[in-house]
Formats: structure tokens, sequence, C-alpha cells
């Protein structure tokens, strides 16, 4: 599979929200604000194309040559979150304006569960170093992408009469769903 | 800050909503007057009860919630001759029926009614239709008023079966009931710009840029855009007031997104026809594009209100 | 909350979990699980009981050794714990019930990221007793069980006409496929839990009024 199309797939077609329902608790919750829900996807992106990276190497020169296949959840987890709070103390000193803009969503990032989603899965499809890190950062710009249109409906929802007992989360999902709809369109693409 | 575009009558003409329905029903007229003439007395079947379910769900869930009842300002009325108007002659009863009311219902009032949605509810409710049903949904009939010509099933232009020209634009070919025939989406067209209810920009871009990239891509330019649901799409549902751009730029660049994803979906997708997801993905976009391409105020003579 | 473990406390700590706070429908937590695995009752149901266990045993654990996990590094103490367990099901799973492994695939270690699970322990485990904790993750992981069954039930039989696996509806039947799908996931969640506000608005108005 050329790189384009793996693009494509993981973007829109096997969307991380809309067809894999990984990372729908951020999806839900940040998804309030367009400028919020960006700087979200930004941060998802960053941690997402990193952990790809630091658990193939922890899974290929690790836990493979020791047989510990077992321990994957436990080690993946333990880097995820080890890597969130260093890429925390990391942007804290280089550089404080990024960190302001991510600061309070890197810490809600180990729950993610794009993040260990993409790792497992990377190992499961028994990618090669390369198409881990793609699938990783691909992966995270359709999550982007998906909390980004979604915080654009939500803010045109604010001023709408919604019965309220559809207000909050009931109504953002059945927009999520229609929306996961939408994207069906793109199936068979790749 | 939010800068929220509503989609309530902001500046607007003496157009009542009403009044606009009632001129988009005209202008469907045509299209449904040659499905049923085309296709006989099972499209009357459809639309009357794609119809009557559409005005019935809404008057219910209305006198449910304690509202208002406004069915007479013909929307519900629009949106389920549209949603009869883009289902095959052969679809049965409940299948209708489950498209109506999803569309007034979950697409519409769920989301606050007229104006609120933020998807077109006739498309989001084909969208359901295909996904569920994908057989019936695609059991083309040939057309009955030739004679000799059977009721049988048979390939629409859009997977492969031969189509002239004059076929294609005459509706003399099996698809959707109100999609085959372009002359009457034509007619429509006009008569929705004579009576200012839609601007031409959104129908023309859309079907120039899906002539474009056919074209670029190797494909028949003139078949593309009259075969399938592209041109009725263009003109009945990417027009819909609340769910289309208010800002010039912004509406220049749906059109285009409809019209190049319409081809890619058909060049590269599963679904032979794909104007339906292209149109509901540019819906999706419209608050963003809204956002990134505010336009002047003044720039717009006429503002456009929920359909 | 810090009672200790009279009768009358568990009781209601085990309501509060099932029902009143319930995790899925009142809390809104552990939503990836409750849309990807509910296309089927019996996922739905295995996945529930699933969590169940992790969550009664990382709460006991977590609560055991609350006076020993120093402040700081709390979170990754309790997600290195909870961690563990999952590992436990995953490895129980794949032995077991191979079939029920395959269907829930990747949301199964994914279990460690259900907020649910370290929402517990934060807010629950890590203040209260033992057994009180179990009670706790008994009764928040019945309700997360009981939840996804539901939407598991809703699903297939309207997305395939069957319960539990089995033909209930005629073979006249033509099932709506959107619901299985990842779309339906979304629908029938947020429908259902927009029918849940509505009914127990309709009670707090219909007791307000009583109280009138």
């Amino acid at each position: 599979m050329n790189i384009f199309l793996f693009m494509i797939s993981c973007i829109l077609t096997n969307n991380f929200i809309f067809s894999r329902f990984l990372g729908c608790c951020p999806f839900l919750g940040v998804s309030g604000k367009v400028s919020t829900a960006a700087s979200m996807g930004l941060a998802v992106t960053f941690v997402m194309t990193i952990a790809s990276f630091v658990c193939y190497m922890v899974d290929q020169w690790v836990l493979v040559p020791l047989g510990l296949l077992y321990m994957r959840t436990i080690a993946f987890i333990l880097v995820i979150a080890a890597l969130v709070q260093f890429v925390e103390m990391f942007l804290k000193k280089s550089s404080p304006a990024i960190y302001s803009a991510l600061g309070i969503y890197l810490p809600l990032i180990t729950t993610n569960c794009a993040v260990l989603g993409v790792a497992t899965l990377n190992v499961s499809a028994e990618y090669n170093m390369l198409y881990s890190v793609l699938n990783g950062f691909f992966g995270a710009l359709g999550f982007t992408l998906a909390i980004v249109l979604m915080a654009g409906v939500r803010e045109r929802l604010e001023s709408s009469k919604i019965p309220k007992c559809m207000k909050g989360f009931p109504i953002s999902l059945v927009s999520a769903g229609l929306m996961a709809m939408a994207f069906m369109g793109f199936s068979g693409m790749v | 800050m939010s800068l929220i575009v509503s989609t309530a009558p902001h500046v607007r003409s003496s157009l009542t909503t009403r009044k606009i329905m009632l001129n988009v029903v005209v202008a469907l007229l045509p299209c449904a007057a040659a499905g049923i003439y085309y296709f006989g007395y099972r499209a009357a079947i459809v639309l009357a009860v794609s119809m009557l379910s559409a005005v019935l769900s809404e008057f219910i869930w209305q006198k449910a919630t304690r509202q208002r009842v406004k069915i007479s300002d013909c929307s519900a009325l629009v949106t389920g001759l549209l949603v009869g108007l883009t289902v095959t002659p052969t679809a049965p009863w409940w299948l209708v029926m489950i498209g109506s009311i999803f569309a007034i219902i979950v697409v519409k009032q769920l989301f606050g009614g007229i104006g609120d949605n933020f998807l077109n509810p006739a498309l989001a409710a084909r969208a359901v239709l295909l996904a569920s049903w994908p057989a019936r949904m695609t059991a083309h009939i040939a057309v009955t008023a030739f004679p000799g010509v059977d009721i049988a099933a048979s390939a629409t232009p859009l997977v492969g079966a031969e189509a002239s020209i004059m076929q294609l634009l005459m509706g003399n070919v099996p698809g959707a009931i109100g999609e085959t025939c372009k002359i009457a989406i034509i007619l429509g067209f006009v008569y929705l710009l004579l009576t200012e209810t839609i601007t031409f920009e959104i129908p023309v871009i859309t079907v120039a840029s899906a002539f474009v990239l056919s074209y670029l891509l190797g494909m028949d330019p003139v078949t593309t855009i009259l075969s399938g649901g592209l041109l009725f799409g263009a003109v009945f549902m990417a027009t819909d007031y609340a769910t289309s751009p208010m800002h010039r730029w912004a509406r220049v660049l749906y059109a285009i997104g409809i019209g190049c994803l319409t081809v890619l979906i058909r060049k590269f997708g599963a679904y032979p026809e794909g104007v339906t997801y292209a149109i509901l993905f540019m819906n999706i976009l419209t608050p963003l594009l809204d956002r990134m391409l505010p336009n002047r105020v003044y720039g717009h003579s006429r503002k456009k209100e929920a359909k | 909350m810090h009672e200790g473990n009279s009768p009358a406390r568990l009781k209601k700590v085990f309501t509060n979990g099932l029902i009143s706070d319930n995790p899925t429908f009142r809390l809104v937590l552990g939503t990836c699980p409750t849309l990807a695995v509910t296309t089927s009752a019996i996922n739905g149901l295995g996945m529930g009981l699933a969590a169940t266990f992790v969550l009664i045993c990382s709460n006991m654990v977590v609560s055991a050794l609350r006076k020993v996990i120093p402040d700081k590094v709390r979170i990754p103490a309790y997600i290195v714990i909870i961690a563990t367990f999952v590992t436990v099901v995953q490895l129980l799973l794949q032995a077991y019930i191979p079939s029920l492994y395959e269907s829930l695939g990747l949301f199964i270690p994914l279990i460690v990221v259900n907020c649910i699970i370290l929402a517990r322990a934060e807010a629950f485990a890590g203040k209260n007793p033992v057994l009180a904790s179990g009670v706790d993750g008994l009764g928040m992981g019945l309700g997360f069980t009981l939840a996804l069954t539901l939407i598991g039930v809703i699903r297939e039989f309207i997305g395939a006409g069957t319960a539990f696996g089995f033909q209930v509806l005629g073979s006249s039947y033509e099932p709506m496929l959107l619901i299985v799908m990842a779309s339906g996931g979304f629908l029938t969640y947020g429908l259902l839990l927009g029918i849940i506000n509505l009914l127990t608005e309709s009670k707090k108005s219909h007791r307000q009024k009583e109280a009138e």
C-alpha cells in the first residue's frame, strides 16, 4: 500500500473516531469550541506520533527479544504515561508558548484510548517502523479533523432550540452519528 | 469569541418561509411528473407516502412537544418530497416512511427544528436508507413508459449501463424517481432562479467543478454531470439554506467541494453515487467554512433563510 | 464519605453505581467501548463483565495500598495496577472464551484507559476501605454491564433481528443495517441518553408537583 493511500485510509476511510471509536471521550468532552478542539487535536497528534515510534521500539527491542509479549499492555501504557510527562516537562522548559496552549490537554492524553489504541494496533497489524509512525501521525490527523468538525457543528448548535432532554451529550452523540454516516461515503476508497 | 451565524431570519426579503417552500415544491413538480410518467403508479405511491409521513411526523412531534404546529410552512412537505424523489420507484412503503420520519424527527426536530439542522434532512435520510437497505435502494427498474420494456431490475448508467446523452437528458434511464429527467431538473432550476429562491452560484459551480475534475481524471465529463443524482443534488439539496454557507467565498468553496468529492467518490469509492455523501460532508464543513471566510455583510443583497 | 463499611452505606454505594450514578447513562464515561462493542448483546455483556472484574480488583488493591502509595505517583501506580488486571483478563479470555476475545479485540487492552476505572480509583478507592471499594467497583461495573447489554440488545434487535444470537423476528424482517454500523452506535447511544433524560426529568417534575 503506498503512503498516499495509507493516509487517505487513516484520515477518512478508517477515521479513528467515526469508524474505530478510539478517542471518543476527548472527542465528546473537548469539542465545545473550535479553538480548544484544534489545540487538543494538535496535542494528540504530537503525542500519538511519538508514542507510535517509542512503543514500536520498546516492542521490537525489549519485549520481543525477552519474550514478554504478554506485558505489552502494561509496558505501552507506562511508556505513554512517561512520554506525556516528559513532553509536558520539555515543553514547559523549551517553548512556554506551546505549553500554555496545550498545557491542560496533555495530562488528559494519557487516558486517551486513541494513543494506547494506535500502539496496540501497530503491533497487531505488524507494521514496520515507518508505517507505525505514519499510522500514529495520520490517525491523529483524522482525530483532529473529526474533533474540529464536531466543534464547528457544536458551536452552531449553541444557538439552536434543542429539546431539553437532548442537550449536551445526547445531541453531540446524535451529531457524531450523522457525521459518521457522511464519512461512510469514503468507504471503499482504499 | 464565538461568531455564530445563525440561520434565523437576518436580512431578508419579503419571501416568507412558506412562500420559499412553495416555490421549491413548484420547482420539484416537473421532476415528480417525469418520475410518475416514466415509472408509473409506483412512483406516485412512493411520493405520496413520503410526503404524508413527513408532514404527519412533524405534526405529531410538534403536538407532543407542545410547540406551535408549523406544518403550514410547508418545509416538512418539501423534505418529504425530496426523500421520495431520491429513492427508487421500487422502494417499499415502510422504507420510504422510515426515511421521512428519520429526516423530520432525528435530523431536523431533535436539533431544534427548521433552520437549526446542520445536515440536509432529506439527504441524511437517503444515506440512512442506503446504508441500511442497500439492495432495496439500488433495485432500479427500467422505465415503463415505452412499449416493450418490461419492469425488470436493471443497472443505472452510473454502474455501466449504456445510455445516450439524449436519453440521459430526457430521463429515459433507470434511477431514482426524481433524478433521472435532467430537463425537468433544469426547468426547476430556472424557476427557482426566476423567483429568486436560490442563487445560481452553488449549483453552477458544483456541476462545473465535477465536469472539470472528471475530465482531468479521464472520465467522460458530459456523462458524469448528466448521470446519477448530481444535477438534482446540486440544484435542490446543496442549496438548502440551513446547511449551506452564508458567505460568498465559503459558498464557492462549498460548491467546489461537492463537485470534486462527488467525482472522487464515484471513481474511487464503494458507492456508485457520491453526491449524497459529498453534500453531507460539505454540510458538516459549512460552519467552519463560514467561520474561516467571513464576508462583508453588505456583500449580499438578499440573505437566505432556513429551508 | 468516610463512614467505613456499615451495611446501609454499602447498599447505598452499590445502588449509586448501578443506577443513580450509572457510568454510561448518568456520568457518560467510557464511551469508546460503549460505542464500539455494543453491536451485539453478547459482546456488550462480555465487555461489561470484563470491565467489572478489573474494576472490582483494581478498586480493592488501590484501596488496600492507599496508605502506602505516595500521593505524587498515585496516578501512574493506579495505571499499573489496572493494567495488570487487564492483562489477567486478556489472558483468561484468550484461554477460555476465545470467540469473545476475538470479537472484542482491541477493546480488551483498552480497558486500561477506560476512564470509569481510573475515575473510581481516584474518586473512591483511594479514600475508602477495601470492602466499600470492592462494592463500589461491583456497583459501577454492573451498572456499566447493564447499560452495555441494554444498548447491545437494542442494536442487535434492530440491526440484525436477533437477541443474544437467537432469531426473534421472522425472516421477513429486513434488519436496519445502519444501527450495527459505527454511525448507528452513536445514534442509538445518543437517542437512548435523550430518552433516559426525558424519563428522569418527568419523574422529577412529577415529584415536585406531588411535593407542592
